[in-house]
């Protein structure tokens, strides 16, 4: 049983791409002329030894977020593009209440987590609405919307919320106490443990409900799934909504950690949200192995500085190498998805 | 004034790059290939023009690998798509995000440095009464499509392997060899947009510096309902948009609404003409037919 499961694992599709996107990546190194095991090594030990560790959990803590927020919708079959404005608009959403809340600091870092969660999720359901209303792609609806949002929040940062005298495009500092608690004197938060329960939550109603059975059945077949009774706009609405307060929460955790204070750019810079849409790609949504790849990715990002440090092959071939992966792995993947048929999206 | 001469040279300044990389994708759409990998193909071609520019000092020669080059790249979505029969939209979504990280990768390791490489010595493409002569070709490369695409036996096979793979093979059609050479010349057209972007207005590279324009041209492609002069119409609201958006902030208007309006007008021109399909056929019960 076990040894069936397990070999069944190494032929999966899945284990073959990660395989070959090292391989493809230790003939990149070499083209460098740096040792493709050295540097593996180096991205290893940099991420999970005990100067990294603290790092990797940080930024596994967005990568996870990011990657539960579109594996949602994606577990039906709907890809959200929209993952960056949806974050920012939690983030900013999240500062403005931190800075102006006139609750006492602990209840204030809740209202400022639920307010960006609301926020991440009224800006999904538009692009849901968008879908629904109005015909336009899901995915196209989502990435459109996406871009004003980030000007927005960046023009909110740089102006009526800007930190006077700094020449930095960065808000005030929340007040003291307006502060998600952190582990130890490291940077790892509650943060982390909020979209831990998140993926549990999900794993839960993926697997024992029947809310998480019609998305899976939409997922595999959702022209059956329409016969069978799943009202497919609702649907869309209900699992863009989630998707979005996920995407706000990332947001929000992120301005609630170091600096305390939303910085423009900070936030969509690192690609969280593209390393969360590999993640629940490589995963095809399924809620364990999101995590196992988010973790996976947060692994080859964090690694990736230590690579550099080592080897001195820039860090952004692990970037390289996330996308090799998706591209094995696509070439081999089919989705139904029949809101996108070739007729469907013109 | 503010409808000046000026403000149509910037827009169809702005609107060449789009132009070129949505006619890719309308060529692959007929053909009945969703193409979302234009930003990727977009943005390979502009490195590879500055990168080729800037070592042989030619920029005809930049333009040139640039096609080459992120037509060799479309092979990717070709062979994943079309042989492999997998999903184009993720295979897509991952040739974007693998060309972002390459081109970055690539611009440290050859250039050896990060973010912008602009030099005094990287030749771009001479202006021809003030445009590229990449913005010439765009429009005469939509003539071409559209009559390859109406009248041409090719443009009448192309599109019946894309409404009909089974019918066309029947007919004795390869509905592969025209999917390949469909997003072949879509890897042709994305590279000369990124050079027109790298070398035509502007000279430099900038890492991720097609910002969104390949998504805009997929959406162009869905607004112009893949027929090359309803691309162009498209792209020409886009370039508009951008160019007024431009023109704004000289009247004090924050950049970053500017920088949104292509985008929210995009959207808006797109649910305008949504809706007004949906008028027309009333019993399409959801679908966006």
């Amino acid at each position: 049983m076990t040894i069936t499961r397990i070999s069944g694992a190494l032929r999966s599709p899945v284990t073959a791409s990660v395989l070959a996107g090292l391989l493809v990546g230790a003939l990149f190194l070499l083209g460098t002329g740096a040792d493709p095991l050295t540097a593996y090594d180096a991205v290893l030990t940099g991420a999970l030894g005990t100067d990294g560790i603290g790092a990797t959990l940080t930024t596994g803590t967005s990568v996870l977020g990011m990657a539960l927020a579109l594996a949602v919708p994606l577990r039906a079959g709907l890809i959200n593009l929209g993952g960056d404005g949806q974050l920012v608009l939690g983030g900013i959403t999240a500062a403005a209440t931190a800075l102006y809340s006139p609750l006492p600091a602990p209840l204030t870092v809740v209202l400022a987590l639920l307010a960006g969660m609301a926020a991440g999720a009224g800006y999904a359901v538009l692009a849901a609405l968008c879908e629904n209303r109005f015909g336009v792609p899901l995915l196209v609806s989502s990435l459109l919307l996406s871009y004003p949002a980030v000007s927005l929040a960046s023009y909110l940062a740089r102006y009526p919320l800007k930190e006077p005298g700094s020449s930095l495009p960065q808000t005030r500092a929340f007040p003291d106490g307006v502060a998600l608690p952190a582990f130890g004197d490291s940077t790892v938060t509650v943060g982390l443990v909020l979209v831990v329960l998140a993926a549990a939550a999900y794993w839960f109603t993926d697997r024992w409900t029947a809310f998480g059975y019609e998305i899976r059945m939409t997922g595999l077949n959702s022209r059956f799934s329409v016969y069978a009774g799943v009202e497919r706009a609702g649907l869309t609405l209900k699992l863009m909504s989630v998707s979005g307060a996920l995407a706000g929460l990332v947001g929000a955790v992120g301005v609630l950690s170091f600096p305390y204070r939303f910085v423009d750019g900070s936030l969509t810079a690192p690609g969280y949200t593209w390393t969360g849409l590999t993640a629940a790609l490589l995963a095809g949504a399924a809620p364990v192995g999101t995590l196992i790849a988010s973790f996976f990715f947060a692994v080859l990002q964090v690694g990736g500085l230590a690579m550099e440090r080592t080897t001195e092959v820039p860090r952004e071939l692990t970037q390289v190498l996330q996308a090799i992966v998706i591209v094995f792995l696509a070439a081999r993947l089919r989705f139904p998805r029949t809101l996108l048929k070739k007729k469907g999206a013109v | 004034m503010f409808l000046d001469s000026d403000l149509l040279m910037s827009a169809l300044r702005a609107l060449t790059p789009i132009l070129l990389a949505a006619l890719g994708g309308a060529i692959c759409e007929r053909a009945g290939v969703f193409n979302i990998g234009l930003e990727g193909m977009m943005l390979l071609g502009c490195f590879t023009a500055v990168a080729t520019s800037w070592f042989t000092g030619s920029p005809w020669l930049g333009v040139l690998s640039a096609a080459l080059a992120a037509a060799a790249y479309s092979l990717v979505l070709a062979v994943g798509a079309v042989t492999l029969k997998g999903d184009a939209v993720v295979l897509g979504i991952a040739m974007n995000l693998l060309a972002v990280g390459l081109t970055s990768f690539l611009l440290r390791t050859v250039f050896g440095v990060q973010g912008t490489f602009s030099d005094p010595a990287l030749n771009g493409l001479p202006l021809i009464g003030g445009l590229s002569p990449l913005a010439y070709l765009s429009w005469v490369a939509v003539g071409v499509a559209a009559l390859l695409l109406s009248r041409h036996v090719w443009g009448l096979r192309l599109r019946g392997v894309g409404e009909s793979p089974d019918a066309a093979a029947t007919l004795g059609v390869s509905p592969a060899k025209y999917q390949y050479g469909a997003v072949l010349s879509s890897g042709v057209l994305c590279g000369l947009a990124g050079a027109q972007l790298a070398l035509g207005n502007v000279t430099l590279f900038t890492e991720n510096m097609t910002a969104g324009r390949g998504w805009i041209a997929v959406v162009a492609v869905l607004l112009g309902r893949a027929l090359p002069v309803g691309v162009l119409l498209a792209a020409l609201l886009f370039g508009l948009a951008e160019a007024v958006g431009f023109r704004l902030q000289g009247v004090g208007l924050p950049q970053q609404a500017t920088d949104a309006a292509p985008y929210v007008v995009t959207l808006g021109a797109l649910f305008l003409s949504t809706a007004r399909r949906r008028r027309r056929t009333p019993s399409s019960s959801g679908a966006v037919s």
